[in-house]
């Protein structure tokens, strides 16, 4: 896409027609008071009547409308009465400007919905129990709140579409579509990726890729944000359970799992639990209880991570500064979302240098379970099934990129969604939150904090400071209780720096440099920071993190459903807990890090071993859709 | 599509794009202008577009799907549209549409072998007082029969 | 018919080219807003919406820029009066935006001109030259310093639901011609967010006529509330189809008498959108406050088959849903699907009522007009042709009694 002007756009239709609320709600006219079903409220001028109904414990239901995104006005479930107009109104795209009376009960309004919702049934094919989406679908539970027993205006005996299953992430099934183009607004508004929009018009409408080709063969960065907020089955990732069961039935494989920190963090939600506490050690006696042969845990790579991506960094800057090599890319970019990094190859090809060559944790671990792991243990790396657990759909197309099998082997053979995995635990009987806490297997059982909070947006970057700033000067980062809260919040693109004084010998030339950093996530922000970059104004910034998923991994694709912003803000904040707990809260302090770089990885990071099996290569894919 | 077909397409486009300029409600008359020089737009030529107003490519398919007169598959090199709305309809529009569906050996939908005529239905064109009527590329016939939308059809080349 | 054969009361007279314009720019802003509100000009697509009271909230908005947009996407099906405007009186049209584009401080206007009128851009843009030529566009136009305006002809593509004036405003801004939430309105954040008038052909071809004999002139014809004339499209089967200039308050029988329709079994009034009568109703006015209509009146005689009539009109909208709302795009699938279910003769009354009920829901829960009308014609066939429909053999309708 080119760069004429930075103003990717949603169709102005699905804008959100706001009317900006007043800042300050104490000034006269900054409230207004209105009438909901005889009672009076007072809420802010412009507040939509869905807000002031939901805020003030006023159930209306809703579809099309999500909190991550534009209002749309399309599904017409949250229609209501306002006093004085013949038609009934869209109550999430209206904002109340002026004193009204709402209805939202009514005899009229209860019959249009119980109509909406029976002609959505009449063109969504499927039955719910052999839905991946049963018991947690928008519209089942409208269907069953408003009493639509009986299909009035029928039911699709047969599909329409074929289930497109090309992509190794994300599957489309339209037949289940109806058509809340949350999907829509999620690709173009909140990734500005573009892969999905409405086409054709009246009863033929439909979402669709560009000239329908499968999702595999267009510009998809298979982030799984559409599927996260599909109210239905329409979006799916590719669930490979049944092969991973098989590997565990089967006696003469090796299963080993690795489990990053954002499925641990949500987890519980898929058991019923209320969002915000991690359930990291009950999952390890639920792995072992389903049958893995061994329980990793992610954060020891992203250790590994921060060891080879922080020493690639500072050989950056020292080839930059001291041996003046002009053909060395700063800033560096982060690499561990795969999201983001096919974003890169579609979108700034050009810029793959600045990537970090160092492989995401997930890859990395694949690798040395495949080797130093079954060197170690003495299993036969033939038979050895990893299997890696995270809050991510595009980690799927990631283990099947054709360079990841440094090891010899295929270096991941399962990337498993939280969603997935909380399945397979109930298929075996396992209610998570009551399972008695069991630590991880050895010898990729103990991590640092920092490998930790690699799941919130900035935690790549606040990890990756504690180990440079330290390996640079000798000293801790200068934060109370190690937290860089420059790298924390939602903010959607976050600039600072760290000043490096007092470095040591070998660090002489970082003397008096601030280090910046930038961070962001969303890939609608990753195309800001790129265009920035473009523009030349981050030629002084050294490192850029940057995560695909709105909040970073906590808000993967992957994860449960539903997800918000209040729900992310819980996950983080469970992830931050979790991590104050640990003993251990520096990647360069982990001895078992210190171990397999002498064992195993003898000749240091980004040395030639861990050159061969922890870093990668990338491919320059463009945008053009062949 | 071959190499300098695409860079004489590319070249268009960019021609266009300077005309009516490179922001969102350009879309429009430069799928218009496309669209009535080679009766569809292109893959390639959507690209193009889409890349010259920095939106998506899927944008761009969106819009054309949305319209009726937009095609994003190649058609004949003239588009007949018979109006198929009520007061053709009483007008006697079926027997027109039977004779020429016979005449061209196609129905509608369909192109005839040697591209000569892409026959399609449209909804009112506004002659309702003067139907049955049909528009051949940008010019409209009015009182028509079977003899004479034969005729005008066996004269257009 | 020749321009020259037709006769009417207002639109078509005898009209200075120029006149209204150098007449405008000499009144204030507020003069031409009150003769317009003393002329009770409603909006001539069908809606009825006060023009005065669009013109002065689109004057009152606070905003760098405004649009005036002329709505030229006649689609509604029996509507044809617009063509005849614009080939025949051009001067009445772009003359009206220039007078809107005066009063409200707007400098620039759209006519959004269906894609099938094509064939009509080039005298339009011949016409617009011209007048630029003689100053009744552009720079100081008429002589007055600082009022400039001018007029771009854009070409829609087949949609009509672009009639619906916030899906056109969508359409000129490049996109699917999906309507707006609302509100806000056209009126507050139109085109790219800017204060827009949308207005119809025919209300802007009358503005020209009322500042130059003034609103209370204008409302010598009409009804009371229905002041002035209106534009009627006749089609179907009578004698004489074509566009006629009648007061409000005419009825079915004097139109149908005027046009040399016999033997007259309904009347459609006002398009797929509209409702269809029976004779038991030719006796009622032609007005906003009676039978209202954006102008389209179409003819049934005896012969015809209203359950094909009607499958013709939902075939309509099943194709012109824009499709973004559920209760019109699945809905009026629903009901041709019913439509089809009467012409074979397998439908059962429960069904048919539940349709009707699903009819009233679109009504009211649709997002834009379209889906709001689409069901008219079918509650009304069903209701008014009842008898012919559901209890009677003939007309290719299988008897199920």
């Amino acid at each position: 896409m080119s760069t004429n002007n930075n103003n990717h756009r949603a169709p102005v239709s699905q804008k959100p027609l706001k009317v900006p609320k007043p800042q300050d709600t104490t000034t006269i006219g900054s409230m207004i008071s209105i009438e909901i079903n005889e009672k009076k409220f007072s809420v802010p001028f412009g507040t939509t009547i869905l807000e002031a109904c939901r805020d003030n414990q006023i159930y209306v239901p809703s579809l099309c409308h999500h909190e991550d995104l534009c209002i749309a006005g399309v599904c017409r479930i949250c229609v209501v009465e306002v006093e004085g107009m013949k038609t009934l109104q869209a109550s999430c795209a209206f904002p109340i400007t002026q004193q009204i009376k709402v209805k939202t009960t009514s005899e009229r309004v209860r019959r249009a919905r119980r109509h909406i919702i029976d002609l959505m049934l009449s063109e969504h094919y499927g039955e719910c129990y052999s839905c991946v989406r049963n018991k947690n679908c928008e519209l089942q539970n409208l269907a069953g709140e408003y009493g639509v027993d009986g299909f009035t205006f029928g039911h699709p005996e047969k599909p329409v579409f074929e289930i497109d299953r090309s992509s190794y992430s994300v599957m489309r099934d339209m037949n289940k579509c109806v058509l809340c183009r949350r999907c829509v607004r999620t690709c173009i508004d909140i990734q500005e990726v573009g892969v999905l929009e409405a086409v054709e018009r009246g009863d033929k409408t439909k979402i669709s890729t560009f000239f329908d080709r499968p999702l595999n063969d267009v510009i998809c960065i298979n982030c799984g944000q559409c599927i996260n907020r599909c109210p239905t089955g329409a979006l799916f990732t590719n669930d490979p359970s049944d092969e991973i069961w098989a590997a565990i039935d089967d006696p003469k494989k090796h299963v080993v799992i690795q489990t990053a920190p954002s499925p641990r963090a949500a987890i519980g939600e898929e058991f019923g639990m209320p969002a915000g506490k991690s359930y990291t050690r009950e999952l390890n006696t639920a792995l072992r209880r389903i049958g893995f042969d061994k329980v990793f845990d992610t954060n020891y790579s992203a250790d590994l991570t921060i060891m080879e991506e922080g020493t690639e960094l500072l050989l950056r800057l020292k080839k930059k500064l001291v041996d003046k090599d002009d053909s060395v890319k700063l800033p560096q970019f982060t690499s561990c979302s795969p999201g983001w990094v096919k974003f890169i190859e579609h979108f700034y090809p050009e810029y793959l240098d600045y990537l970090s060559t160092a492989k995401s944790p997930q890859q990395m671990f694949g690798a040395i379970t495949k080797t130093f792991y079954a060197q170690e243990s003495g299993v036969n790396p033939e038979d050895i099934v990893t299997v890696a657990v995270m809050p991510c759909s595009a980690k799927k197309f990631e283990c099947n990129r054709p360079e990841m099998t440094d090891s010899g082997f295929k270096d991941v053979d399962y990337g498993l969604t939280t969603r997935e995995l909380a399945k397979m635990i109930k298929e075996a009987g396992l209610h998570l939150p009551e399972l008695p806490k069991s630590d991880f297997d050895d010898p990729f059982g103990e991590a640092s904090g920092a490998g930790l909070i690699f799941g919130a947006t900035g935690g790549v970057m606040e990890a990756a400071l504690r180990t440079a700033y330290e390996l640079v000067t000798g000293r801790e980062v200068p934060f109370e209780n190690l937290r860089i809260e420059a790298c924390r919040g939602f903010e959607g693109i976050k600039q600072a720096s760290v000043k490096l004084e007092n470095v040591k010998t070998e660090w002489k030339f970082l003397e008096g440099v601030d280090f910046k950093f930038v961070v962001a996530h969303g890939t609608a922000n990753a195309r800001k920071v790129m265009e920035m970059l473009k523009a030349g104004e981050l030629n002084d910034v050294h490192f850029i993190e940057i995560m695909a998923c709105p909040g970073g991994c906590i808000g993967g694709g992957g994860q449960p459903i539903p997800t918000s912003p209040e729900i992310r803000k819980l996950r983080a904040k469970a992830i931050y807990e979790e991590e104050e707990s640990l003993p251990i809260r520096k990647s360069h302090e982990n001895p078992h890090i210190a171990y397999i770089y002498e064992k195993f990885l003898t000749d240091g990071p980004c040395g030639h071993i861990s050159h061969k099996l922890l870093h990668t290569h990338y491919t320059k894919r463009g945008d053009f859709i062949v | 599509m071959l190499v300098y077909e695409k860079n004489s397409l590319a070249e268009e486009i960019e021609e266009l794009v300077k005309t009516y300029g490179n922001e969102r409600p350009s879309l429009l008359p430069i799928l218009e202008a496309i669209q009535s020089k080679y009766n569809y737009i292109s893959d390639f030529a959507q690209q193009e577009i889409a890349q010259h107003l920095a939106i998506h490519p899927v944008e761009v398919y969106s819009v054309i799907s949305f319209y009726s007169f937009l095609h994003a598959e190649p058609k004949g090199r003239n588009i007949v549209r018979l109006c198929q709305t009520i007061s053709c309809d009483l007008a006697g529009k079926s027997k027109v549409a039977e004779a020429i569906q016979k005449e061209l050996g196609i129905r509608f939908g369909e192109t005839t072998r040697d591209r000569r005529i892409t026959l399609e239905y449209t909804n009112c064109l506004g002659m309702c007082d003067c139907g049955p009527a049909m528009i051949v590329n940008d010019a409209v016939y009015t009182h028509l029969d079977p003899q004479r939308a034969i005729k005008i059809l066996s004269e257009i080349k | 018919m020749e321009k020259a054969k037709r006769n009417g009361l207002v639109l078509f007279t005898d009209y200075q080219q120029g006149s209204a314009v150098k007449k405008a720019v000499t009144l204030t802003r507020d003069d031409i807003l009150f003769e317009l509100r003393e002329a009770k000009l409603k909006g001539r697509g069908g809606a009825g919406f006060p023009t005065s009271t669009k013109w002065m909230l689109t004057a009152a908005a606070i905003a760098d820029k405004k649009y005036i947009v002329c709505n030229a996407d006649e689609g509604e099906p029996g509507t044809f009066k617009d063509r005849v405007l614009l080939l025949e009186y051009p001067e009445l049209v772009f003359e009206g935006m220039v007078i809107a584009g005066y009063t409200i401080g707007a400098e620039y206007g759209f006519v959004y001109l269906r894609g099938e009128y094509n064939y009509m851009l080039k005298s339009l843009n011949d016409y617009l030259a011209m007048m630029r030529k003689e100053n009744l566009l552009g720079k100081d136009i008429a002589g007055k310093k600082g009022f400039n305006f001018d007029i771009e002809i854009k070409l829609g593509a087949g949609a009509y639901v672009c009639g619906e004036e916030t899906a056109l405003i969508e359409s000129l801004e490049g996109n699917r011609g999906e309507p707006r939430n609302r509100p806000p309105y056209p009126v507050n954040r139109g085109y790219l967010g800017y204060p827009t008038i949308v207005n119809n052909v025919e209300t802007l071809a009358s503005v020209p006529h009322i500042i130059n004999k003034g609103g209370e002139w204008y409302c010598t014809n009409g009804t009371d509330k229905s002041t002035g004339s209106k534009l009627f499209s006749v089609s179907g089967d009578c004698e004489k189809p074509g566009v006629y200039e009648l007061p409000w308050g005419t009825t079915i029988n004097e139109l149908l008498d005027l046009v040399g329709a016999k033997d007259t079994k309904a009347v459609q009034v006002g398009g797929a959108s509209g409702v269809c009568l029976n004779q038991e109703q030719f006796g009622r006015k032609l007005a906003y406050e009676d039978a209202g209509t954006g102008g389209s009146i179409m003819i049934f005689n005896s012969k015809r088959s209203m359950i094909k009539v009607l499958k013709n009109f939902m075939e309509f909208f099943v194709e012109e849903s824009c499709g973004q709302c559920t209760p019109c795009r699945i809905g009026n699938r629903k009901l041709l699907e019913g439509v089809e279910m009467i012409e074979k003769g397998t439908f059962t009354f429960g069904y048919i009522n539940s349709l009707k009920e699903l009819a009233k829901t679109m009504q009211i829960a649709s997002k834009c007009g379209l889906g709001q009308s689409s069901p008219n014609s079918f509650l009304s066939i069903l209701e008014n042709f009842d008898d012919e429909i559901f209890h009677s053999k003939g007309n290719g309708v299988s008897h199920v009694n």
